[in-house]
């Protein structure tokens, strides 16, 4: 299989992980800065107050930068099915197309139809009525999500199916599709960290304004806006999270025992590894740092049984397939990948949480306290980039787990790639569309740190956005 | 063939209309962008008539790619894997004119502003020529082995008929450009934008002309079809002219019309002259036909019922969207000013 030198399989894998890691950076934040947007014009449609429709102006603008960057990059991904993965394609055109076509019927439309809308009619409607437009757009995109999340989900767990005589899976069922355990896992979890993306983005961008003490009070009630959305996205993600790991330990006993990287059956009960090097090779761990009683409560939430390790996951699995795909299957997985996406998100999520309730507790009500807290906004800005890495860590957990599988027991990785596409074109695409990623990428960045420098005067200058208390002396003498 | 097989190849057909009738006038728009303006605030105005829109509407495009993928998927994975450099530059192209938009409005400097612009013409004219030539590769018999993988070569994509296919669909793109932006505009550009139009009319018909001959040397659309591939040339001639005279006497929504009616009657010819197949192979055994291609009889009606619901829906909301917005702009609004798209 592998004695030609330049196989066109890990070039594709590759590019399909460069090209969704990308817009996977995308998506998260586009999704939950517009929540934050949505909830500031709303703020604006109750309270009438004008410094919430600046906020809503202020990031509505940086959401659209990256709301374009995603929808672009989002179609490279549509037609990648295709290109490079066409026997994909064609196994999976049954299951898989329904939902896409539905995605794009229902929320694509949606979202950049009601967006479309939104951009251009500021002084067209009543605020709560503009209001409802922006989260229609976040609905639909809350949308799209789910449905391309039912197919992944497919992916993981197929479910409503049955083999056909052509060797293709077809549907049978489209409320199994829908009711898949896999995706009330995953869905959730997916929407939490959208959320942290984009209010960690909203709070650290508004702390480091603060940093640079511009428009203190009105990057003050950003900040507390997105860490407030930011603490409920972190809770959300822990909560979901902890269920779909209980779930993994029955539903993909390997990716469970890599992400803790176990090979042997663990003991009753069973402690919990914080930090450990994997040699795949010879099955032995090093610098292992461990918590006892920790896994067995992780995994069954209660202080005793016992984990399956992966030698044993691996002599089921053979088990299970070898009649159907041979005994040359591998299904080791990179251990070392696995074990640390997972503690990156457990310590990310829960990091996170506690910087942002330190930033909530400094800029409570009291004149410019966080002004003088230089460390904190500091912090604060750093963990804008945060949510970022943890997403990439967890997609690496989700897909790379699922190794050696496109679709779950049904369908290798080694079978999915185009018969007809060369290495040199995949090559060729891939040194292209990472130019125009880094271009893409720093353009955003270029701009997105230009609006925000510009800040909110640049959108209505008869507010004052240094003071937000009406009544001091200061505001008073003005 | 089965009756939901038929329908979802009509679908796809309509879906592939929309995109060019509605995109096409975005893709037309942002080649006027310089082609029509010499000065920024005339670029601005003509990308102000299109910017609300724009990004719904390439929606089709994708919706198109999404219903070939859930009900032929087998089309989906032969057209795509085959014409590889081709969708790959399509998306290129669209990846630039969506960010272009976008990075236009929030740059500050002139400078700025010029380079997004010049992206954003560039990749309008690019982006429909690629389609084009999509479209005219794909009716032509290509290399296929018999489990429908597609190795073109060179010649397959770049060819007499593709690139004439290319032009025409540039050329349709543009007219549908100039058409709905007369419709937008007020003044002395909406009177440069119809005569553009009404002199680059002239070049459409020996076009059209030398695209049915190369439609006649170098596919099966005469031998397979040549009744209604005949009509539709003659149709298209005909909305072609209409499109000019009423460009010419200044009816611009006749002229939006018939341009809208050829690029309909264009893509019609493509499909009514590829059916009852998808993809032609050069060894006519190996030729993919609709009822080979297709999703199982359960997932086409799953798909038939949620078009069924939501098309009502979303053509309600589609046509609202673009009456609300609908107005004459005065190039007095973009002159002296920074103002963004807020």
């Amino acid at each position: 299989m592998f004695d030609f030198a330049l196989n066109v399989l890990p070039f594709a894998r590759f590019q399909f992980a460069m090209t969704t890691i990308f817009h996977y950076f995308f998506i998260p934040m586009s999704i939950g800065i517009g929540l934050s947007v949505c909830i500031m014009e709303t703020m604006y449609a109750i309270t009438k107050n004008k410094i919430y429709q600046t906020m809503t102006k202020f990031w509505g603008r940086i959401f659209l930068i990256a709301f374009a960057v995603g929808v672009v990059t989002g179609i490279i991904q549509e037609f990648q099915f295709g290109m490079n993965w066409s026997q994909y394609a064609r196994f999976m055109g049954d299951i898989f197309g329904a939902p896409l076509a539905i995605e794009a019927l229902l929320a694509f439309f949606l979202e950049s139809t009601f967006l479309g809308v939104w951009m251009f009619t500021w002084d067209k409607f009543k605020p709560a009525w503009h209001a409802l437009m922006i989260w229609l757009v976040f609905l639909a995109s809350t949308a799209s999500a789910f449905w391309i999340l039912t197919a992944n989900s497919f992916m993981q767990h197929p479910v409503g199916y049955k083999l056909a005589s052509s060797g293709h899976v077809e549907m049978t069922s489209f409320k199994a599709l829908l009711t898949n355990e896999q995706l009330w896992y995953e869905f959730p979890h997916v929407i939490s960290s959208c959320i942290v993306t984009g209010s960690f983005v909203v709070a650290g961008t508004s702390a480091w304004m603060i940093f640079r003490k511009q428009s203190v009070a009105f990057f003050r009630k950003s900040m507390r806006l997105g860490l407030v959305l930011g603490i409920v996205g972190c809770l959300g993600a822990v909560t979901s999270g902890d269920l779909q790991s209980g779930y993994l330990i029955k539903d993909q006993p390997m990716k469970f025992a890599a992400s803790e990287g176990i090979y042997n059956h663990t003991e009753n009960p069973a402690p919990w590894s914080v930090f450990q090097l994997t040699n795949t090779k010879s099955h032995k761990e090093y610098g292992k740092i461990e918590i006892p009683y920790m896994l067995s409560f992780l995994s069954y939430h209660k202080f005793s049984g016992s984990v399956a390790g992966m030698d044993e996951a691996n002599r089921a699995l053979h088990k299970q397939y070898d009649g159907k795909f041979g005994k040359d299957m591998d299904y080791s997985l990179n251990v070392n990948v696995l074990f640390f996406a997972f503690r990156l998100m457990a310590a990310g999520f829960g990091g996170l949480t506690f910087i942002a309730l330190l930033g909530l507790w400094f800029s409570r009500r009291k004149k410019n306290s966080i002004v003088k807290q230089k460390w904190l906004t500091f912090i604060l800005f750093l963990a804008t980039f945060a949510p970022f890495v943890i997403n990439t860590g967890g997609w690496l957990f989700t897909e790379l787990g699922r190794n050696p599988w496109v679709v779950y027991g049904l369908l290798p990785i080694k079978d999915a790639v185009s018969p007809s596409t060369s290495t040199t074109s995949v090559i060729f695409t891939i040194v292209v569309y990472f130019l125009l990623f880094v271009t893409l990428a720093s353009c955003m960045v270029f701009y997105a740190k230009k609006s925000l420098y510009k800040g909110p005067e640049s959108i209505d200058k008869t507010i004052d956005y240094d003071n937000d208390d009406p009544f001091s002396k200061e505001a008073f003498n003005k | 063939m089965s009756f939901l097989q038929f329908l979802w190849y009509a679908v796809i057909c309509l879906l592939f209309i929309m995109f060019l009738v509605l995109d096409g006038a975005d893709f037309g728009a942002g080649m006027a962008s310089k082609l029509l303006a010499f000065r920024p605030a005339e670029s601005n105005m003509i990308v102000r008539s299109i910017s609300p829109h724009w990004d719904g509407n390439e929606v089709f495009l994708i919706a198109a790619g999404g219903s070939m993928f859930a009900t032929m998927p087998f089309w989906y994975a032969s057209l795509f894997s085959g014409f590889y450099i081709l969708l790959f530059l399509v998306l290129v192209s669209l990846i630039f004119r969506g960010v272009a938009f976008e990075f236009n409005n929030v740059a500050e400097t002139p400078k700025g502003k010029n380079a997004w612009m010049w992206v954003t013409a560039i990749s309008s004219t690019t982006a429909p020529f690629l389609l084009g030539m999509l479209f005219t590769a794909m009716i032509q018999p290509v290399p296929m082995d018999s489990h429908g993988n597609v190795f073109v070569s060179l010649f397959n994509v770049v060819n007499p008929l593709s690139v004439l296919g290319g032009l025409a669909v540039t050329a349709l793109c543009l007219f549908q450009g100039l058409h709905f932006f007369t419709l937008h505009a007020n003044g002395i550009m909406r009177y440069r934008a119809s005569s553009l139009a009404a002199n680059l009319y002239w070049a459409a018909y020996p076009v059209e002309v030398l695209f049915a001959i190369a439609l006649f040397f170098q596919t099966d659309f005469f031998k397979d079809h040549l009744f209604s591939t005949l009509i539709l040339l003659v149709l298209i001639v005909f909305t072609t002219a209409w499109g000019h005279l009423s460009t010419g006497m200044r009816k611009e929504v006749q002229a939006y019309i018939a341009n809208s009616l050829t690029i309909a009657f264009v893509v019609i010819l493509v499909f009514v002259g590829l059916f009852p197949h998808v993809l032609i192979a050069q060894n006519p055994v190996n030729s993919l036909l609709i009822k080979n291609v297709s999703s199982s009889p359960f997932t086409l009606t799953v798909v038939t019922i949620v078009l069924c619901i939501l098309l009502p829906i979303l053509t309600t909301y589609f046509i609202w969207s673009y009456v609300i917005q609908w107005k004459r702009h005065d190039l007095s609004e973009f002159e002296n000013t920074d103002k963004g798209a807020y």
